[in-house]
């Protein structure tokens, strides 16, 4: 196996069971992933989406359930819908939930991203915002602010 | 946040982190090369660097790779930065570039 191309880790004050739903409850993640939502019956081999909350038809990723394993382990292959079909633009992701003293390590390992590629660029971006959100959303209830102001530009 | 902020107060350990963020994943061994620091004083930094979770060690065999973690400086940036004009900064830090012509 090739070398992960990230790993993102947080420690969130939280159980696994929340931080579990947190990744897969659409009406979780609208509130911190930028008004989006996974969308997937969430089986091995099910195909899923990230996909606007309130609009279906804007899908920004697409792939499929390699494994799950209920609230710890979940992998995910990853690509633009316009690049599903190659194989060399797939990338797979990880989440891996274990419990750490009071609360919850998170891991998020992204690998097998195609070198200098739009969507590197965009996750290395986009995951630590995202993470962080989901931190603070699943510890305090609110969801962070930055994200807030994209959602408020997205529907302007 | 404490651990995080006492280990960005080190050049030598931003410069490992600058290091992993221009090339994520490598070894001990890789991360020395070219370096003015002794093998155990980068092994020394990585670990407090490890201990705020700025960097997270994954072993792939008998090599340990060391990657660059971004969510704690994020969430400083959130903290920190974002509820104090972000924007604002944000010109301030593109024009001290452009006339410096560095990033330092």
């Amino acid at each position: 196996m090739s070398r992960p191309s990230f790993i993102y880790v947080t420690y969130i004050n939280s159980t696994p069971e929340k931080v579990w739903q947190a990744l897969t409850d659409p009406a979780f993640t609208r509130k911190y992933w930028v008004n989006h939502r996974n969308a997937s019956d969430w089986k091995v081999g099910s195909e899923w989406k990230h996909e606007d909350y309130d609009d279906a038809s804007q899908v920004d990723i697409v792939g499929h359930v390699v494994e799950i394993s209920p609230p710890r382990h979940l992998v995910l292959t990853w690509a633009s819908p316009k690049d599903a079909k190659d194989p060399d633009k797939l990338s797979r992701v990880t989440f891996h939930v274990e419990t750490c003293g009071d609360g919850v390590r998170l891991t998020v390992t992204h690998s097998e991203l195609e070198p200098d590629s739009p969507m590197l660029s965009g996750i290395s971006r986009g995951w630590p915002l995202v993470l962080s959100s989901l931190k603070t959303l699943l510890e305090t209830g609110e969801p962070l602010p930055s994200l807030l102001v994209k959602k408020a530009k997205q529907r302007s | 946040m404490d651990a995080v902020f006492k280990a960005l107060a080190d050049a030598s350990r931003r410069q490992l982190l600058d290091r992993l963020h221009a090339e994520n994943g490598q070894t001990l061994g890789e991360l020395c090369t070219g370096l003015d620091m002794t093998r155990q004083a980068v092994t020394k930094h990585l670990a407090i660097l490890e201990g705020a979770n700025l960097v997270v060690a994954r072993r792939r065999g008998r090599e340990k790779l060391h990657y660059i973690n971004p969510v704690p400086i994020n969430e400083i940036a959130e903290r920190w930065i974002g509820k104090y004009e972000r924007h604002r900064l944000k010109a301030l830090g593109e024009l001290k570039r452009a006339l410096e012509g560095s990033d330092e």
